[in-house]
């Protein structure tokens, strides 16, 4: 169970938060604490377990085909940070 | 600059390996999670909603049209339907991804296995599906020079999809572009795609890689993106092998990466390989129940489903005793399908109706580019009169080549062809006395004509008749006047 | 006779229903006693007088017109993680600080139907996760208690504010004990509903398969009134049960004769205090005094509970969380410098360093290579956990145990150890990894005066049975009565 810098550099990464040297480590450490302790889960048994994947079965809880939403008001795109008409803006993404 | 080698040369020392994904938006009413519109072409973001624009607190809720639809289009590929499906989440950050992930089917799809046959130059050959499986699209992002901006509309965030992954069981260009043909008829008569691969709605991405003939061990494996028209698949995918094989041969390492496509230059290019690789962290949705599905629920939709496109074009040649070609362009759409069969069943011979259809209506299809599915009430010309056009000539009320004009006036007035041959006169003539009447006259304008004939210059034959059929504006019959004519020019 | 702002809220609809009282005055006196209040205690992120008032003036015609209801006229309050169409809704965090829903949750659609008076928006935890408030990117909250100790969390400013007497009811979030535990540090009742029982619409997620909303107050009756208001199946969540929601309030005399109480072993050992244990432990004698059957029994699996629900909770938080990417709403730092630089930073900026550190250990969790060892490993154990409540429902009704292991702990005492932070949890994440009923009422005080609380958990959907066992000791008991002086 490896935790090094290199580790936590790429999880803030697929996470997209930017830490700095200061952070990593301290995330490091505390990840390592954290983990260490959650490891007790190897001693149990869990061969022959079925994940718990839903918790409750609501039954069926589907929708019809029906369009029953108005069209988007502004009140949908009014707290974008940045906006170009009814388009939300972004910085240019490059390929 | 990369060259393809020579595909001759290519041939015969290296094979390709060739996998499809493809990505078929589904023609429900609504989007997969939220009742917002799934139509095209709204204003950006009109069809939004807190669902499909992942505003906190917004939860999705499953449009059973759309189980409906991959469970159709799983029967319709001999898949295996799965009583137990699960959602899952694909988590990545993009613009167009609302939610920072993407809700999709993972470990356990909806349809697994099936396949489907394409006819090829060595005959029919099954390629296999690994599996279907449905996913929401994501919105889009329009990069805009004038902004030096990026914007982002989720009009289509949300649209429901079916992802259906073939395996790898293609070996050319060719191949590949005749499975996606396939494919894309069998969703069309499913009526669960239209199929526009401009629009987006029909995508499809390539995994191409190459081996020596006769290895059984796989190439490293390269995925192509952006291909939007059958014939960029094929020209990507040629390009592809061909520089796979020249790597190959010139000992140059090949990467497992993705390749975009670009039609331009007719190249496809890497996509600058990632810091650090993809990893989309899969796990179950836990806002959605799996799909549970009982079998009468499919059973009901198998009973629905209609005749395929393969059933129905062996239909065509042994009920209409249609050639196989008519029957494979006749078939290949199932609205075309359903219109000649319209037509048939208005009374017109089959193979009449099959010339018609296949020659005028498929051109004014193609000049007013007619190229979404048409209801049966869309057709340029409606069935019924399209029949009755053809009994009109076949019973020789009009000649083939006033055919084409009562045709013509059909198209622009919309008009019965009889009540077009009525009111304009077209009926032909076919009263022998009126004919010998017309045909006196041409004989005695033409006096020296006549002599020459007389003479031996047979070919004036036809300048004679077409003479008598300006003088009749090509109503006369023209066995008849051929018959007359030459009674007449012989006679004397 | 009471002060109309420490009435229960049963109390107070008769009292409007009686014309003694107006929703226009009551509103106003509770509005004074916040703004009296609301300095030592800080529960509020956003209060809304004028709305409230033109609400609690829309309740009096309602009821001008002959309309009748509990929660008609009554000023109450929402964590700020519910979404509250037209009001900042902030979950507690910067990235939010400046958005306005666009949008009520279900909850608050039904509570709005009910004709309740919003004064407005709650302190917690930032997006739910912590235990002592002290999360909040907008500052703590102190407990009316005492004001140097945390009032629990994550709905510390839900547990505060009705402890406080600044509001009648309140709701709260819980995934793993964010309703029980601060309501046992503030001495009222709180209510985690089964799994499935409150939708979730309108809920900013933090772990999907375990939060519920559900009602803060200071009796049981109270509690009853309020969920069965917001209960029900929801069209708009697929994981809200279509199980008929009872009249709660109308069940609250169902004898105790008969009921089963378990007690499990692992609850009551080292690591608890002193005053706690003995707190409860007498609770349950009086139970047993009633004719409650008492049974030991044995969770064997709760002491995996807390990595079990931080492997767990924590995967599916950094998958809720990724939509604050400062695109379509929030905050948003440094576009200038590109859509990569843009997400990092907005979001190393936006979340507080608890989230950040949640979403760093979920991300892990289902990271290639780990997902097998923590995420999978731990989905297991969670079956492990649900099956030791199946047993010991099989010779029992009801679990009791305490709701946190200690009484409120000072501000500032666990904010260096985010381990020791978590295991304030301990006792109550057990019923959010089952899905389970769970309550927490006053069972006493401790030496310092600060309160305790019993833990009571049921079977699935058996909300009714739980409240009623609450109700009849509730009754029996004086804490309700008590108030901190403020
Ligand atoms: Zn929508």
């Amino acid at each position: 169970m490896p935790l090094d810098r290199s580790v936590v550099q790429n999880i803030a990464h697929l996470a997209r938060l930017e830490l700095n040297a200061e952070e990593e480590a301290q995330y490091l450490s505390q990840l390592e604490n954290i983990l260490g302790y959650f490891r007790s889960l190897d001693e149990v048994d869990t061969s022959g377990v079925e994940p718990a994947t839903e918790i409750v079965d609501p039954g069926d809880v589907v929708r019809d085909d029906v369009v029953d939403n108005p069209p988007a008001g502004e009140e949908l795109l009014a707290n974008a940070p940045s906006r170009h008409g009814r388009f939300f803006r972004v910085p240019k993404i490059i390929e | 600059m990369e060259k393809p080698t020579s595909v001759a040369v290519r041939k015969m020392d290296y094979e390709a390996i060739i996998g499809l994904e493809v990505h078929a938006e589904l023609l429900t009413a609504s989007k997969m999670f939220c009742g917002c519109s799934a139509k095209f072409g709204a204003p950006p973001n009109q069809n939004t909603c807190p669902v499909c624009l992942g505003l906190p607190g917004a939860l999705p809720v499953l449009n059973r049209r759309a189980v409906e639809f991959a469970i159709r289009a799983g029967l319709a590929t001999n898949c295996r339907i799965e009583l137990f499906s699960r959602w899952a989440r694909k988590n990545y950050f993009y613009p167009d991804l609302p939610k920072g992930y993407q809700i999709s089917q993972y470990e356990l799809p909806i349809c697994v296995g099936g396949w489907l046959t394409l006819d090829t130059e060595e005959g029919e050959k099954r390629i296999r599906l690994a599996r279907i499986h449905m996913e929401e699209d994501t919105g889009k992002n329009i990069h805009d020079a004038q902004v030096d901006a990026s914007l982002v509309d989720f009009n289509r965030s949300g649209v429901p999809l079916l992802e259906i992954v073939s395996e790898p069981d293609m070996r050319t260009p060719q191949e590949a572009s005749a499975y996606l043909r396939k494919l894309r008829q069998i969703l069309q008569y499913l009526e669960i795609c239209d199929g526009n691969m401009e629009e987006g709605s029909f995508r499809c991405d390539a995994n191409v890689s190459v081996r020596p003939r006769g290895s059984e061990a796989l190439g490293t494996k390269v995925e192509i993106k952006n291909m939007n028209s059958f014939r960029h698949v094929e020209r990507a995918i040629e390009f592809e092998i061909g520089r796979q094989v020249r790597a190959l041969r010139e000992g140059e390492p090949l990467v497992q990466e993705t390749r975009l496509w670009d039609p331009e230059r007719e190249v496809t290019r890497s996509m600058r390989t990632k810091e650090y690789a993809h990893d989309y962290r899969y796990f179950p949705e836990p806002d959605l129940p799996p799909v549970r599905l009982n079998r009468e629920w499919i059973e009901a939709i198998r009973q629905s489903l209609p005749e395929l496109p393969d059933a129905r074009r062996s239909r065509f040649v042994q009920q209409y005793g249609l050639p196989a070609y008519d029957a494979e362009v006749l078939t290949s759409r199932r609205d075309l399908a359903d219109y000649f069969e319209a037509v048939v069943a208005s009374g017109a011979s089959p193979k009449a109706a099959s010339n018609w259809v296949m020659g005028d209506i498929l051109r004014v299809v193609r000049e007013r580019e007619l190229d979404r599915h048409l209801r049966i009430d869309q057709w340029p010309v409606a069935p019924n009169f399209l029949a009755q056009l053809i009994q009109l000539i076949e019973s020789g009320t009009i000649s083939g080549k006033i055919g084409k004009t009562v045709f013509a006036r059909m198209l622009e007035t919309n008009r019965a062809p009889e009540e077009i041959v009525r009111t304009e006169g077209l009926v032909q003539i076919t009263d022998e006395g009126a004919l010998l009447s017309e045909i006196q006259q041409v004989l005695a304008e033409n006096p020296d004509k006549v002599a020459q004939y007389r003479s031996g210059k047979e070919k004036l034959f036809g300048f004679f008749v077409g003479q008598v059929m300006k003088r009749t504006a090509g109503k006369a019959n023209p066995q008849k006047v051929n018959e007359l004519l030459r009674s007449l020019l012989e006679s004397s | 006779m009471l002060e109309p702002i420490w009435q229960p809220l049963a109390q107070v609809a008769k009292e409007l229903d009686a014309g003694r009282l107006s929703s226009v005055e009551l509103t106003t006196q509770v509005l004074h006693h916040i703004e009296a209040t609301e300095p030592k205690i800080h529960s509020f992120l956003t209060l809304t007088p004028e709305t409230a008032l033109e609400e609690a003036r829309a309740a009096d015609e309602r009821r001008a017109r002959g309309e009748r209801g509990p929660l008609l006229g009554v000023p109450i309050a929402v964590k700020d993680v519910i979404l509250t169409k037209g009001v900042r809704t902030t979950a507690a965090s910067r990235i939010l600080e400046n958005f306005v829903a666009p949008y009520d949750a279900t909850v608050i659609r039904r509570l709005r139907e009910a004709g309740a008076v919003f004064l407005g928006k709650l302190n917690c935890d930032e997006f739910a996760m912590g235990s002592s408030t002290e999360n909040s990117a907008f500052g703590p909250t102190y407990n009316p208690w005492n004001l140097q100790r945390v009032p629990g969390g994550s709905s510390g400013g839900s547990a505060a504010a009705v402890a406080a007497g600044q509001c009648f009811a309140a709701l709260g979030t819980d995934t793993g004990g964010s309703i029980r535990q601060p309501a046992a540090c503030c001495g009222i009742v709180g209510v985690k509903p089964s799994y499935g029982r409150v939708s979730r619409y309108g809920l900013i997620a933090y772990a999907s398969s375990f939060d519920q909303i559900g009602p803060m107050a200071r009796t049981v009756a109270d509690c009853a009134l309020v969920l069965e208001i917001i209960a029900g199946r929801d069209p708009r969540d697929a994981t809200s049960a279509a199980q008929p929601v009872p009249r709660y309030s109308a069940e609250l005399e169902r004898p105790l004769r008969g009921l089963r109480l378990a007690l499990p072993q692992e609850c009551f050992g080292e690591g608890v205090q002193a005053e706690v244990r003995d707190a409860v432990l007498s609770a349950v004698r009086w139970f047993e005094s009633q004719g409650v059957a008492v049974v030991e029994t044995s969770l064997p699996h709760s002491r995996y509970a807390v990595p079990t629900y931080y492997l767990v909770a924590t995967a599916e938080a950094s998958s809720n969380l990724a939509r604050y990417d400062g695109v379509r709403f929030g905050l948003r730092l440094a576009e200038e410098a590109g859509l990569l630089t843009m997400y990092g930073r907005t979001r190393a900026s936006g979340f507080g360093a608890e989230v950040k550190r949640r979403i760093m250990l979920g991300t892990y969790a289902l990271s290639a290579g780990y997902y097998d060892a923590y995420y999978l490993k731990a989905l297991k154990v969670r079956t492990l956990v649900r099956r030791d409540f199946e047993a010991a429902f099989t010779r029992a009704d009801v679990v009791a145990m305490p709701t946190a292991p200690t009484t409120a702990f000072r501000l500032g005492e666990k904010t260096g150890d985010p381990l020791q932070m978590y295991l304030s949890d301990i006792f109550t994440i057990a019923a959010n990894l089952a899905g389970l009923p769970a309550l927490s009422l006053p069972c006493g005080f401790d030496q310092e005066g600060l309160p305790i609380g019993l833990q009571l958990v049921g079977r699935p959907f058996q909300e009714a049975q739980l409240l009623a066992a609450a109700h009849a000791y509730e009754q029996a008991h004086p804490w309700k009565s008590q108030h901190p002086s403020l």
